[in-house]
């Protein structure tokens, strides 16, 4: 076996260098997915690229703009922020859900993203959000919609010598907040087996001005659901309309039989994580 | 293949070690550093075995490279209490012996530090909060229940705290 090397950069650029030059090489976030694909040996990477010592993929700016996270933040960090869970309390509920204490100290949402689950907890949280990655290669950084992001199971937009440095959420609207739920069957540390996450924007009276829904787990990717946004979005998000977003997710729902559940059922669940998930959405946005 | 040179401070000493650029961290601890208290239990993060506390953060060293540790602060098992003659355990090691909190031990270490990060985060932890925080953290022989009593005494003997409600 040739030697593998661990590289620490100490910017993007140098980091890209590395990147390009290796094919193989791989990119070190928390290593919570890598480290375990490495050692089963379904990855062979050549090099690991540890980004941890970039000073800006480590880190969280909040702004008027909104949310900038360094792609190798860990969990644990986005969980103790207390700004980050204001504003975004569904994004930090998907995030808390990772793994265990142990996990969530190493674990990141770039990580989460880049393995491309289709039930990875952060994705439609990031979706609902409208959550945008900023890619860094070569020849220029270009930035791509998280819904964009993930085009397969574990397999993403990124390409060869490209790597994902940050994620920028615009601040969200005045009476707007998002939630997220999955549904494992125990409580805690576990793959879902369906998940929906949902942003919705209320005006003065309490209608729905804008909405965005996105379900997990149920296709080869986390998906955008427009028509169950559609049915929200007018509506004063009563039981009615709580019921028709609820079908169209379960609609557009394309899951596989597998252990975690079966076709019928994952469909009916993202049903009802969507119509409870906006319930909850709708009262935060409420209290805002 | 070349060994990488490294050196971090562990249990409050700088200390050197040689690694592969692959190794775990977990593994450098036992065979480099010589520190054997930090166990190998599943090798995929699941089980909590090899919790250290890195930069002040609860993680699992087999999910760690080894190489990660330059320059950074580790504190393993064997760093909770000073050794030598006449030493005294740490409260919670005192305490997982006083209410026969382990039986084959193998999971013990890695809840001691795990326990450790719980206290120097949250010292007066409801039994709800340490349930949540050392859900990471699988023990096959003793149950759980005599583990949660021995960390919650010993955050309230930590703590000083008198008349406390008892569990």
């Amino acid at each position: 076996m040739p030697a593998i090397r661990y590289e620490a950069p100490r910017s993007v650029a140098d980091a890209v260098r590395l990147m390009h030059a290796d094919p193989r090489a791989r990119v070190l976030a928390g290593g919570t997915d890598l480290l375990v694909q490495f050692r089963a040996g379904t990855r062979t990477p050549t090099a690991f690229i540890d980004i941890k010592r970039i000073p800006e993929l480590v880190s969280i700016s909040i702004s008027k703009q909104g949310l900038r996270l360094g792609a190798a933040t860990p969990a644990a960090v986005i969980c103790e922020h207390a700004e980050l869970r204001r504003l975004w309390p569904g994004l930090v509920e998907a995030v808390h859900l990772i793994g265990s204490t142990q996990i969530q100290g190493r674990g990141t949402v770039g990580g989460n993203l880049c393995n491309a689950s289709p039930a990875a907890d952060t994705t439609c949280s990031l979706i609902v959000n409208r959550a945008t990655c900023v890619i860094a290669g070569m020849n220029a950084e270009r930035i791509v919609s998280a819904e964009e992001f993930c085009v397969g199971p574990g397999r993403t937009v990124l390409r060869h010598g490209e790597f994902l440095v940050e994620i920028r959420i615009p601040r969200p609207a005045p009476r707007t907040a998002d939630a997220y739920l999955r549904l494992i069957p125990r409580s805690e540390m576990d793959i879902a087996v369906a998940g929906a996450a949902v942003a919705v924007t209320l005006d003065a009276q309490g209608t729905c001005t804008a909405a965005r829904v996105a379900i997990g787990a149920v296709g080869p990717t986390a998906m955008l659901v427009p028509a169950a946004a559609g049915a929200l979005v007018g509506s004063r998000l009563d039981a009615d309309a709580l019921e028709r977003a609820a079908e169209a997710a379960s609609a557009a729902a394309k899951p596989i039989d597998d252990k975690r559940g079966t076709v019928e059922y994952r469909r009916t669940i993202a049903g009802v994580l969507t119509r409870r998930a906006a319930a909850i959405a709708a009262q935060r946005a409420k209290e805002r | 293949m070349s060994k990488l040179h490294i050196e971090a401070v562990i249990n409050g000493e700088t200390r050197e070690f040689l690694c592969d650029a692959h190794e775990t961290l977990l593994s450098a601890l036992r065979n480099g550093v010589g520190l054997t208290g930090t166990k190998e239990g599943c090798a995929t993060g699941d089980c909590g075995a090899c919790s250290v506390i890195f930069d002040g953060r609860l993680v699992p060293s087999c999910l760690v490279l080894a190489p990660e540790a330059q320059g950074r602060t580790i504190t393993t098992v064997e760093g909770l209490a000073p050794s030598g003659e006449g030493a005294v355990l740490h409260p919670l090691q005192q305490k997982f012996l006083e209410h026969a909190a382990l039986q084959c031990g193998i999971c013990t270490p890695g809840f001691v530090v795990a326990a450790k990060a719980l206290l120097d985060a949250n010292p007066s932890p409801t039994e709800e909060q340490a349930r949540y925080w050392l859900a990471g953290n699988l023990c096959r022989c003793t149950g759980y229940d005599k583990i949660i009593r021995a960390v919650l005494d010993a955050a309230e003997e930590m703590s000083g705290a008198v008349g406390a409600p008892t569990l």
